[in-house]
């Protein structure tokens, strides 16, 4: 995405969202990731730009393989390498660059589980075995924090009652395997918040948890990161866990971003076919008995030749003549902070 | 429930059904307690009807599908397949009755052998119950799966890997059809899955009852908006027990049990100014260990009307409208 592109973007955001005052407090500028395979460069990430500000909550969806999560491992300099690479783009952390920080550097371990922390998918694989539940938390806040030592197993207890952890005296004591699924995403999540951080990423949070558990730990990490001013990125292929939390959303498609807004503007007025295409192929609970679903036909595309054109053309109802021949276009504003990236006003053809 | 007469419709029923685990522990695996799967479970499946089993994890679902195709033997109380108490059928008698029904697994990459291709995975109910004659009549039927479920049949030699999640758990789907079975127990089919991926499973699965003609589905998953798409009825369990049997559109409308509440409340709409007209209780506390379960209504721990009455008395399930069961006191 070019410059100018990026500049229209945060320009029509920034209004709609808050005073004009209002400085991001992370910018992610045309960043791009690329795996080496045996078959070929994949573009995992093509160029997405997006911005997070103080106290907010934003969502980024799509397909798994769409670069959701490659984004955030690279905001994290946390991609394995090789085969993955960061080969281009900014990410701008209250002033700094932080891809100009060595990966296993001072600087960027400071910033990485202090100020931005991260959370994973599957909380049993993120936790060590061996280790009592205390041990790691411990271990996770004097590292962060910069205490080496000078804490005990008070810290772990306090964390464990702030994520809602009943008898936490006696389960600091306990291992891993010895909590539920969604008690190990709150110790998860605990660690994550331990050093008070600006950021918190979530990478898809509740996907391997029950329906109940999902709600509790959405409602759990929006309290939290209120509480303690900090901003929450929750990365997710369901569009609709994520309706309730959310102010704002990126679909992300082939590695880069098709569409951006407010949630209500991404579900009320959504202008990408793939955003549409999401919302309907969903069941609701609300919905008419014995109504179809509508799903996206296809595959997503593999992202080792992309052709220059839109990369959702195979699987688009609503596609043009334009469409076929001429490149992907650029994400353009729609509406105030409202941006998408196609040719047609699917709007119009819904109707 | 309790109305005897077995109609013609009738394809599965299960009478009292309790699934027991003994807990060993030690070298010597001394029996340290009991695990109450399922406990007490009555419920009927009708020819080409779908079922929805939702409820949490640990509720005793994945069992009671593994049950009725006897990959655990009951307790106690009977499964009735197609007229036939299959509860203490052994193996050798089980197998003609196992043609008749077949499961989808949640994991469809799990539950392929990696090593074999796709078509060799299709056929083998074919193989296994010598359902075709020759190597011509064995490759048609292989390639008419394929068409069934929406795969070109031209994959036929690729192996799993090859295949996205979502073909993947076509070749899954095929594989179940082989044998024509009357019933097929779907555990967790799509949450696996990507939404995209999970609406084009979810149809398939609905146009091939429509199209097979008399197949029916047990559909066990943890996502209620999911089991309503596609369900007629809806059994939510709750520690191995049903505490509510209704039918889907009635579920949304008429919750009566505060756990199918409380699970309706916890699942998202995805349309914000849904959402915030909605009230969003949210179900403290997590399913409490089998082990040891609360005494009275399971539930109580975790019920925002609990009584003194529901601490002590177990709740039977009972019709409160015709066609809705629900086990509450309070109901």
């Amino acid at each position: 995405m070019s410059e100018a592109t990026t500049g229209t973007m945060s320009g029509a955001a920034a209004p709609a969202a808050a005073p004009a005052s209002r400085t991001p407090i992370l910018e992610v500028r045309d960043l791009r990731v690329q795996f080496k395979t045996p078959l070929g460069t994949v573009n995992a990430v093509d160029g997405v730009s997006y911005e997070l500000y103080e106290d907010e909550i934003v969502a980024v969806v799509g397909e798994s393989g769409c670069g959701k999560s490659a984004t955030q491992l690279a905001v994290m300099q946390l991609l394995q390498s090789p085969p993955g690479r960061i080969a281009g783009g900014e990410v701008v952390f209250e002033g700094q660059d932080l891809l100009k920080f060595k990966k296993n550097g001072p600087e960027m371990r400071k910033v990485r589980g202090g100020q931005i922390a991260m959370i994973f998918q599957e909380p049993i694989n993120s936790l060590n075995p061996v280790l009592t539940i205390g041990d790691q938390l411990v271990e996770a806040y004097e590292l962060h924090c910069g205490l080496k030592g000078q804490t005990d197993k008070q810290v772990a207890i306090d964390l464990l009652k702030m994520v809602g952890i009943p008898a936490a005296e006696k389960r600091v004591n306990d291992y891993p395997h010895q909590f539920s699924g969604g008690m190990c995403q709150r110790v998860m999540i605990a660690m994550g918040l331990s050093c008070s951080p600006r950021i918190l990423i979530a990478d898809e949070p509740t996907t391997a948890l029950d329906v109940t558990t999902q709600a509790q730990m959405l409602e759990l990490m929006k309290n939290l990161v209120r509480e303690m001013h900090a901003s929450l990125v929750i990365v997710t292929h369901n569009l609709g866990v994520v309706a309730r939390y959310v102010e704002r959303i990126y679909v992300m498609y082939a590695g880069r971003v098709v569409e951006s807004g407010s949630t209500k503007d991404i579900f009320g007025n959504p202008r990408h076919p793939y955003t549409l295409g999401l919302l309907k192929s969903v069941p609701r609970l609300d919905e008419v008995q014995g109504s179809r679903l509508i799903p996206i036909e296809g595959m997503p595309p593999n992202l080792i030749d992309m052709p220059g054109t839109c990369a959702f053309l195979p699987r688009c109802p609503y596609a043009v003549e334009q469409c076929r021949t001429e490149p992907w276009p650029e994400l353009t504003c729609v509406g105030e902070g409202h941006c998408a990236r196609c040719y047609v006003n699917v709007e119009e053809r819904r109707s | 429930m309790s109305r005897q007469p077995a109609d013609q419709q009738e394809i599965l029923r299960l009478t009292d059904l309790a699934v027991h685990f003994p807990v060993r522990r030690g070298i010597w695996q001394r029996k340290m307690g009991i695990v109450k799967a399922v406990d007490g479970v009555n419920l009927t499946v009708k020819r080409g009807e779908t079922l929805g089993l939702v409820g949490e994890s640990g509720c005793g679902k994945t069992t009671i599908g593994r049950t009725v195709i006897r990959l655990y033997k009951p307790t106690s109380g009977s499964v009735w397949f197609e007229g036939k108490d299959i509860s203490t059928l052994n193996e050798r008698e089980l197998r003609p009755v196992r043609r008749r029904m077949s499961l989808i697994f949640q994991d469809p990459s799990g539950s392929l052998d990696p090593r074999k291709s796709a078509g060799n995975i299709v056929g083998a109910p074919l193989r296994i119950h010598h359902l075709v004659k020759g190597r011509k009549e064995y490759s048609e039927r292989v390639e008419q799966l394929f068409r069934l479920v929406g795969l070109d049949p031209s994959m036929i030699d690729r192996v799993p890997h090859e295949f996205s999640g979502g073909q993947r758990q076509r070749i899954g789907i095929a594989r179940a059809l082989a044998c024509d079975p009357s019933l097929i127990i779907c555990d967790e089919p799509v949450s696996a899955l990507d939404v995209s991926m999970q609406a084009q499973i979810m149809n398939l699965l609905s146009d091939l009852q429509e199209g097979l003609g008399g197949l029916a589905y047990i559909f066990i998953a943890h996502d209620l908006s999911v089991v309503r798409h596609v369900s007629d009825r809806v059994a939510v369990m709750y520690l191995g027990r049903i505490v509510e049997l209704t039918e889907s559109a009635q579920l949304y409308v008429a919750p009566k049990h505060p756990y199918t509440q409380a699970l309706l409340a916890a699942v998202p709409i995805p349309d914000p100014f849904v959402e915030e007209a909605r009230e969003h209780a949210i179900l403290e506390g997590e399913i409490p260990s089998p082990l040891n379960p609360p005494t009275g209504c399971t539930f109580h721990p975790r019920c925002p009307y609990c009584t003194a009455a529901c601490k002590t008395q177990v709740p039977e399930l009972r019709e409160v409208a015709d066609g809705h069961y629900v086990s509450c006191l309070l109901a």
